[in-house]
Formats: structure tokens, sequence, C-alpha cells
């Protein structure tokens, strides 16, 4: 069954979209995760829940999405290959299915070793590429990896995830095209700081077709500080924070670094927009999560329509 | 036995093309050095192998050090390069054993510098002087376990 | 070959504890060629631990002898008589892993211990140093990615990479180790096969790996 979820429709109609994503607890407390979300309703189209990020441990992303859920707020789940074998992956997903989860982001996940359990065993059963095509299985022909026929008709909007700051161009846009052929539906970007390498990236992807077929939703990021995007330089892999963006926000006092941050993530928003090829954006604060709503109002990005 | 009286025992490999020499001339221009110093001559510092160096130790020598010549001009090479790294290796294998690296020493000496040599047998006698005798000695055997006989 | 290497000092010491009367056996197989456990290594080892224990004033007595491989039933058997005569409290095998194990099912009533911690096939990428080239997947696809097996040399083991966290050419865990898609990719393109990275590779049976249990492989015609 394919999904009709907000944001397939609002993708599909060709609208800006505009996405965030929240990291799930150290813990069993969501009152921060109900809090933000009564901030984000009608502010956002679709909320990421991560799975357990950069490898650490964190409350299950599928427990938080059906939490924003009843808040009435529509999740991307995002499901890594890197702690599940094929079984525990699609009976998840067909969990998640049941609650009413219906975006799913695939995507491998960072390696145990940039963790906080770098002692734990990885999985990697499956790769990114063949989780799609798996979960495209499931949705369009009703049968688990094996060929058995499941009960039950899941819709689900498929996306992945992309990093336009590669070193081999031509390699990397080859995987995007495997991601789209497998089954992806929409592609999430690695927050965007040097817009000079992200259009190469996007150039090449427009060259080959591939925008046409599956909507790029760029990332952004708001650096609450200095010293938080030096950090985020070293422990996310993947982040790439040019030294000029460092220096911007080091020239303003403390106390204003996040003003700093939050207008240099709405700028980006705005570049982003004027962008062609770019279908929507997906903001990320960390440690600033409430500010989104503040965020998404300042790049003139509301109100959202309302697609239902 | 108190550490006055105490003569330590210290073997030196010493290298035929350079330090050897370099201890053939202190000889000939009589330059006294220690007579606690055995000189064992090897063709070259890179044949000395980590368990020449334990063994010594283990049969009760105090000390042991191993001379080769002056770096980028050792007559094989590089021979003086892998004596270095073994010595480190057993300098440090030795210190997870509960011995003092100290005993265990690399020296580089010119064929010419017969004053080198003795300056260093002097320094290695006094060294292991203070460091005192091997702590093994009272359980010396006369010859290293050896190995059995195969088929 | 297998690539191992000698436990450190403190833990070999704290496994002979207690035991006075011991055989240190070598391999002149895999673990000459990465100085390991050949007899060179026996010897060194041998005389290091003997040394400390005999700094702690309880001496040990440690006999060496190498065997020609361990993994063989038939050269373990070399062991018979010496074992009999001396009778050894502990034997420690400086071979793989396969060594100790060979020689526990052959004397049963000897403590046997592991001198090595075995890690990985691989090769020798320059004097002194080894790498892992083959995780024993047991089912080699290498030539669908130029020669090179991603599943061993990337640190995730995907068969549709890089991911993202592959920068500058170099894996997201070790920035000393080279992306292995970068490298796979580089091949093909020397191989004009750089069409085939876009084809999805399915998801891998890992049934015929260690993860369906310890194999065998039997060859009937071989068998007597």
């Amino acid at each position: 069954m394919k999904a009709e979820t907000n944001l397939q429709k609002i993708l599909a109609r060709g609208t800006f979209a505009v996405t965030c994503e929240i990291n799930p607890p150290r813990g069993t407390k969501v009152d921060a995760v109900r809090e933000n979300a009564a901030g984000f309703k009608g502010k956002v189209d679709a909320v990421n829940v991560s799975d357990n990020a950069t490898a650490s441990v964190r409350m299950s992303s599928w427990a938080v999405s059906k939490i924003l859920l009843d808040a009435g707020i529509e999740p991307v789940l995002h499901m890594v290959t890197r702690d599940r074998n094929r079984i525990a992956l699609q009976s998840d997903l067909l969990g998640a299915s049941a609650l009413g989860i219906q975006n799913v982001l695939c995507l491998t996940g960072d390696h145990p070793a940039r963790g906080d359990h770098p002692e734990a065993k990885k999985v990697f059963d499956l790769d990114a590429v063949q989780w799609i095509a798996a979960v495209k299985q499931i949705r369009d022909q009703g049968t688990l990896m094996n060929g058995e026929k499941i009960s039950g008709d899941p819709g689900f909007f498929i996306g992945a995830v992309a990093n336009p700051f590669v070193r081999s161009l031509e390699l990397h846009i080859l995987r995007l095209q495997k991601k789209i052929v497998a089954g992806a539906e929409f592609i999430q970007t690695q927050p965007v700081l040097d817009m000079e390498h992200f259009k190469a990236w996007l150039n090449q992807a427009i060259a080959e077709g591939l925008t046409d077929r599956c909507p790029i939703i760029a990332g952004v990021i708001a650096l609450k500080s200095a010293a938080i995007a030096e950090d985020l330089r070293h422990s996310v892999p993947g982040m790439m924070i040019p030294d000029s963006v460092i220096e911007r926000l080091s020239a303003v006092p403390e106390d204003q670094q996040l003003d700093e941050g939050i207008k240099m993530c709405v700028e980006k928003i705005q570049t982003l927009r004027e962008t062609g090829g770019v279908g929507g954006v997906h903001i990320r604060a960390p440690g600033c999560e409430e500010k989104l709503p503040e965020i998404v109002e300042k790049a003139g990005l509301l109100p959202r329509p309302d697609v239902s | 036995m108190t550490t006055e009286q105490f003569e330590p025992e210290i073997i030196a490999f010493c290298c035929e093309y350079c330090s050897y020499a370099a201890a053939d001339l202190a000889g000939s221009i009589r330059m006294s050095y220690p007579p606690n110093i055995k000189v064992i001559l090897v063709p070259c510092s890179g044949r000395v192998d980590p368990v020449y160096l334990l063994h010594a130790l283990e049969q009760g020598a105090d000390g042991v050090y191993v001379t080769g010549c002056m770096e980028g001009d050792c007559h094989f090479l590089t021979g003086n390069l892998k004596a270095k790294k073994r010595v480190a290796y057993v300098r440090k294998m030795l210190d997870e054993i509960g011995i003092e690296q100290d005993r265990v020493q690399m020296f580089n000496i010119a064929a010419s510098d017969a004053p080198e040599f003795a300056r260093v047998a002097k320094m290695m006698t006094e060294k292991i002087r203070a460091l005192g005798p091997n702590p093994m000695k009272k359980n010396v055997p006369s010859r290293p376990a050896q190995g059995i006989s195969g088929p | 070959m297998i690539i191992a290497e000698h436990k450190p000092m403190k833990e070999l010491l704290a496994m002979i504890e207690g035991f006075n009367n011991i055989l240190m056996v070598g391999c002149k197989g895999c673990v000459t060629v990465c100085n390991a456990g050949g007899s060179k290594e026996v010897a060194i080892l041998s005389a290091a631990l003997r040394i400390a224990r005999r700094r702690q004033d309880k001496p040990v007595t440690i006999d060496e002898f190498t065997l020609d491989r361990q993994c063989e039933p038939e050269f373990i058997s070399w062991l018979d008589e010496q074992v009999k005569k001396k009778k050894y409290d502990a034997i420690m095998s400086l071979a793989c892993s396969i060594g100790p194990q060979y020689i526990a099912e052959a004397f049963e009533t000897v403590v046997v211990l592991p001198g090595l911690n075995t890690g990985f096939m691989g090769g020798t990428i320059e004097h002194g140093i080894w790498g892992e080239f083959c995780a024993g997947c047991g089912d080699c696809v290498i030539q669908d990615f130029g020669g090179l097996c991603p599943i061993t040399r990337c640190a995730k083991g995907l068969l549709n990479g890089p991911c993202s966290g592959s920068v500058d050419g170099k894996c997201e865990v070790n920035k000393d180790m080279d992306c292995i898609w970068e490298l796979i990719y580089e091949r093909m393109k020397n191989l004009g096969q750089v069409d085939r990275l876009a084809e999805m590779i399915g998801a891998k049976d890992w049934s015929t790996s260690l993860s369906g249990g310890p194999r065998k492989i039997i060859r009937e015609d071989l068998t007597l």
C-alpha cells in the first residue's frame, strides 16, 4: 500500500518541505520530547527521530516516534542497520507500522567504535541500500525478505540519507542512484554549511536526473555556540563544519552565539530555497530544539500547508 | 654485600667494524677501562638477537649492552638500526617483568673513538654498580632450560 | 596466514601462576612468519618468564620446543613421550588458538594455556606490520569489488558502500584507515567496471560464515 503521509503529499505537490530532527532521551523521561512536540505542531511537515545516533544508547526511535504521533506530530522513523539483523529490522518495521508510523528513513548508521559502547558487537547484517530494498518489498509485494507473505498491507514512505561532502563525487552519486533505484522516495542530507561543495554534488545529481525521481531535502543546522560547533566537527561522522562558520560564531560574545547560530541557519535556509533542485530543508538544532519554531518562522516558511 | 664491594659483571656485544675496533684501539693506546666488561665480538650489532640479552641476564650478568656503528655508518647498512629496536623491545619487556630497564642499553661508537668506548665502559660499570647485583643472582642455573629433542 | 601476537607479559605471568613445570611449544607455521610464536619467540618469552619468576623468588622450569605446525594431530603426537616423561603441569602454546586446542585434546590431563592472542587472517604489509584481509565469510565475491574485500576492509562491512562517514577518502572509524570503497572505486575505474557500482549487491547469506556455527570442509575424494 502506498503511504499518503503528510511529508509525502507536501513533496508530491512540489511544495518546499520542512522537516526537523530530535534525538531521543538517554533514559526514560520523555517530558522534553512532549514539550518540544507541542512546539513543533504546525511548524514542520514531519519530525525525524534518530536511532541511537552516533552509536550511543538512546530510547528507541520507534518508541519516541509513537510519542510524537500521539502528540499529533508526524514522525520520520530512523532505522539503522548497525545494531539489528534482518530478522529484528523487519520485525521492528512491522511493529512500527502497526503503531501508525509510516515515514521510514533507512540508513547504515555510525560505527560502534565512535559511540558510547565501543565494545559492542557490530551487526550490519544489511546495509542501507539492501534495507531500502527490503522495506520496498514488504510494502509493494507484501512479502518479507525470504519471500513469505505477511498479513496486513502496510504503507511506507521510504527515505534515505546522502552526504554531499565527499571526495569521489561519481562514487557517491552512484550510491545515491542505487538508493533511489532500490526504493528511496526522499533523501535528507547532512547539514549544508559549504554551499560550493553542496552545489557540486547537487548539480551532478540533477544532471543524472536523480532530483526528478526523488526530492532532495537539504540539511541545515543551528549551531548553539562555537564550542558546540567545534565538538560536533570531531564527534559526529560526516559532519563538515568549515572554519569560517566557527570564526563567525567565535567573533560574537558567548551569550549571543545562539542567536548568531540561528541567524546563520535562517540565512542558509533562504539560500537553499532559491537553489534549484532542492526540495526542502531538514533542520537540526542540537541542544536547542526549542528554537526550531523560531527558526522556521524567521525563515519565512510558515504557515505550513494543510494537505489532509 | 655492600655496593662498594659489588663488582658488576657486564657483557658487551661489540660489532666488528666499529665498536670492537674502538675497543681494540683503546687497548693498543693503553687507555684503561674497567675489567668488569666482558666483550663478545659480533660481525654486526644487527646480529644480536633479543634472546642473547635475556639469556645473559638469566645466566647472571648484572648488565648487558650492545655497541654498534654510528647511525648511517653501519657496515651492513641497517644492522645498528635493527639492534636499536631490539634493545628497546627487550628494555620494555624487562620493565614489564620487574627488572630495571637500564641493565640493558645500546650505544653507537665509531671505530676510531677509543675514548668513547672507555667512557661507556666506565659509565655502565658505575651505573650497574648503583643498580646492584642482578636480582636473580641467588638462583643462577648453569645453563638455561634446554629444548626437548624432537623426532 | 593467521596473524597473532603474544599476550602482554602481565597476563602471561598471571596465567602461569601456580605452575612450576611448563612446556612452551612454538609453531613453524604462520606465527613464525609474523614473529609471534616461532622458535625464536619461544626462546625470548620463556627466558623472560623464567627471569620474571626468579625475580619473584618462585622459579619455574620452562622447556622449549617448536613443532612444524600445531594444527596437525600427527605433529602434536611428537610431544607424547616428553610430556609423559617430564610430567608438565602446564603446556603453553605459542601457536594460534588452534594449537592449544589441539594440544588440549591430545593431553586431557594437562592444563593448556594460550600464549598468544590470535588476531585475524591477513598478510604482510611491510616488515613488522601485518593487516587483516579476509574475514572468512565462506562465499568469496571479491571479483565484484575489483579484487578487494569490503566485508573485511570496510569497517561496516558494506556491500553497497561507501557510507556517509567516508570523508577525504578515510574511514570514519580511524583516520589512518583508507576508505576501502574509495580504493574499490579506483580499481574498478582501472578495470573499466564503474558501471557495475550502480547495481545493488543483494543482502549477503551469512550462513556460510561463522554466523552459522563452526564450519567444516570435507573432501570426500580425500577421506579414506
